[in-house]
């Protein structure tokens, strides 16, 4: 039978803050267990949470960003669970009245038409800590250095139809978020977190079948797996008539497949109220307005804003504005080296290369804009040729020193006395005779491949324009 | 028209993770259904046009400037701790397939 698909995700994000939701504990990762907490992170008896001002104001972003509406009075709710992770028996999180609401991204659908998901809603709450499973000793060990850590939960409504506009989803919300600069959304790392809610029905009609709950999926790629896992096992369920169990179901990267966690007789009851501790969150009409106004122009925009000023083509304006470190970068060289097109080429090209090579970010590299634009402006005003250059930049993305430096300290130079380069001029055209008559005889292109001698002769250093210019001059003379 | 609320009690004291005799039950569930008929006599109140009351006093939240302090230092932390494992907390074994709470 013919099924569509329905797909529902739940991603939760960390906030990129200092300290921590309610408390003034770091909101940094560290190996050391425990050592970023206190009494109001450790939930001891008489703690009084305080809410953070910074943390209230990234949701508000991000829910902007997302296009929701806001809640101009929103406050924070008791989720009622005891599991050790959460060591006060309960999540403070946003349960009835969540900061943003009703919100929307757009995506590709698998067509290629543009498709609007919608967003049901966007809260705060805290995070867990988190349990190490001791393999060789008794019971679990649990550190609670992440509880407390601000999050975003952004949940769609169940309108995304296949894996792979779950996975463009996921990247463009990660983008969403990035620009927007509430957090870093390394998948990899936790701060970006997703579970997803799947559900078949027979083509063409309207109730819902009963959902799975995919969890444990640690990268966009292994979401889109889990779901066309999970679809083809609902498939097969309900093709020979049985149904789906609505179930928790976890990845299990290593092997490919899901497998159940828990059923629905164990569902919860979280028994949520709104916490006595923590007053109402107010926010003024004109601060939400001023903060929307204060939103950075996302990917989209930017990319149109490249090709419309810049005169950059789509694809370096795409893959420049994939994300908002790579954009930052393009435009700190600009500031200094106003070549949009070149400065592109060699973001997109060789740091690019350099940085995949090196295994490093962008935003941490020891080959900064400033370092770019120097190399770029020395190629201009022909000190280094574009080869060298190229040269160069491996090596002072290496060793950190600058561009001039590494031409400097290496003799790298570009040739362009007269003198010096007749001389290899002569040298080549003695020993290429054949060429010469070739190119006497009316095949002009075989001038490249003298260059090229030149080229090589001088390891490169060679002005090639002037190269060009004698070796016709001393032919034709 | 007694409704009987041991049920209820039960299911309470199990997600709460208490013990309870059945004589307690007993007093729970006659204490819970005046509660339930307390709540009932105010849910025949008119509220059209009334906002939903979140909190008793109305004034907004305090925030804090969002700067690091000092935490605890680690013996302070696991001072009372029943069991320990190195820094860690030591709680009983919780399985792999399990509840991971969110």
């Amino acid at each position: 039978m013919e099924y569509e698909v329905i797909i529902g995700l739940e991603v939760h994000v960390e906030l990129h803050t200092e300290s921590k939701l309610f408390c003034s504990c770091p909101n940094r990762f560290v190996q050391e267990p425990n050592i970023n907490t206190c009494p109001v992170c450790l939930g001891f008896p008489g703690a009084m949470p305080q809410m953070n001002e910074e943390a209230v104001e990234q949701a508000l972003k991000a829910s902007l960003a997302l296009n929701c509406e806001i809640a101009l009075t929103s406050y924070f709710d008791r989720k009622n669970y005891f599991y050790p992770d959460m060591p006060k028996g309960y999540q403070i999180s946003q349960y009835f009245v969540p900061i943003g609401s009703r919100g929307s991204l757009l995506i590709e659908d698998d067509l290629g038409s543009e498709k609007q998901v919608r967003i049901g809603r966007v809260h705060m709450e805290e995070d867990a800590g988190k349990l190490v499973h001791s393999i060789s000793g008794e019971g679990s060990m649990v550190d609670y250095n992440r509880a407390g850590v601000p999050l975003v939960e952004i949940v769609t409504e169940p309108n995304l139809r296949s894996p792979g506009e779950s996975r463009r989803y996921l990247e463009q919300l990660k983008s969403i978020l990035q620009y927007a600069g509430v957090s870093d959304c390394k998948m990899e790392e936790g701060s970006l977190r997703c579970d997803a809610n799947i559900s078949l029905r027979p083509a063409g009609t309207e109730t819902f079948g009963s959902k799975t709950e995919l969890k444990n999926m640690n990268s966009f790629k292994a979401v889109e797996k889990s779901l066309e896992y999970e679809i083809d096992r609902q498939k097969k369920i309900l093709d020979s008539g049985q149904e789906v169990i609505s179930q928790t179901l976890r990845w299990e990267e290593d092997r490919q497949e899901t497998i159940m966690m828990r059923g629905k007789l164990e569902a919860h009851d979280y028994r949520c109220f709104t916490d006595p501790e923590l007053a109402p969150i107010k926010l003024g009409a004109e601060k939400v307005e001023e903060a929307r106004a204060a939103l950075p122009e996302m990917a989209d925009a930017k990319a149109a804003r490249y090709g419309r000023d810049y005169g950059l083509p789509p694809y370096d304006a795409g893959v420049l504005t994939a994300s908002r470190a790579l954009a930052d970068y393009f435009e700190a060289c600009l500031a200094i080296y106003d070549n949009p097109k070149v400065v592109s080429n060699w973001v997109m090209g060789e740091l690019t290369a350099c940085l995949n090579e090196e295994g490093q970010e962008i935003e941490t590299c020891a080959f900064g804009p400033e370092k770019m634009a120097e190399l770029l402006k020395m190629i201009e005003e022909q000190v280094i040729s574009g080869k060298i250059a190229k040269e160069v930049l491996v090596k002072s993305f290496r060793g950190g020193k600058t561009p001039r430096q590494v031409v400097e300290e290496e003799g790298l130079l570009q040739i362009s006395d007269h003198g010096e380069l007749e001389a290899v001029v002569e040298k080549v055209l003695a020993e290429n005779p054949d060429s010469v008559e070739k190119y006497r005889a009316g095949a002009t292109k075989v001038i490249g491949f003298l260059v090229g001698q030149v080229m090589k002769e001088t390891k490169g250093k060679a002005n090639p324009q002037l190269v060009n210019e004698l070796l016709v001059k001393k032919i034709d003379g | 028209m007694a409704i009987d609320f041991r049920k209820d009690v039960e299911h309470v004291a199990k997600l709460a993770r208490l013990e309870l005799t059945k004589t307690e039950k007993e007093t729970m569930a006659g204490q819970l259904s005046d509660i339930l008929d307390t709540a009932r006599r105010i849910q025949e109140l008119d509220t059209e046009g009334i906002e939903p009351t979140s909190h008793v006093i109305d004034f907004p939240a305090t925030m804090r400037e969002d700067e690091v302090g000092a935490s605890l230092p680690l013996n302070r932390v696991l001072q009372n701790a029943p069991k320990r494992d190195n820094d860690f907390f030591r709680v009983p074994r919780i399985a792999k397939s399990g509840n991971d709470g969110q």
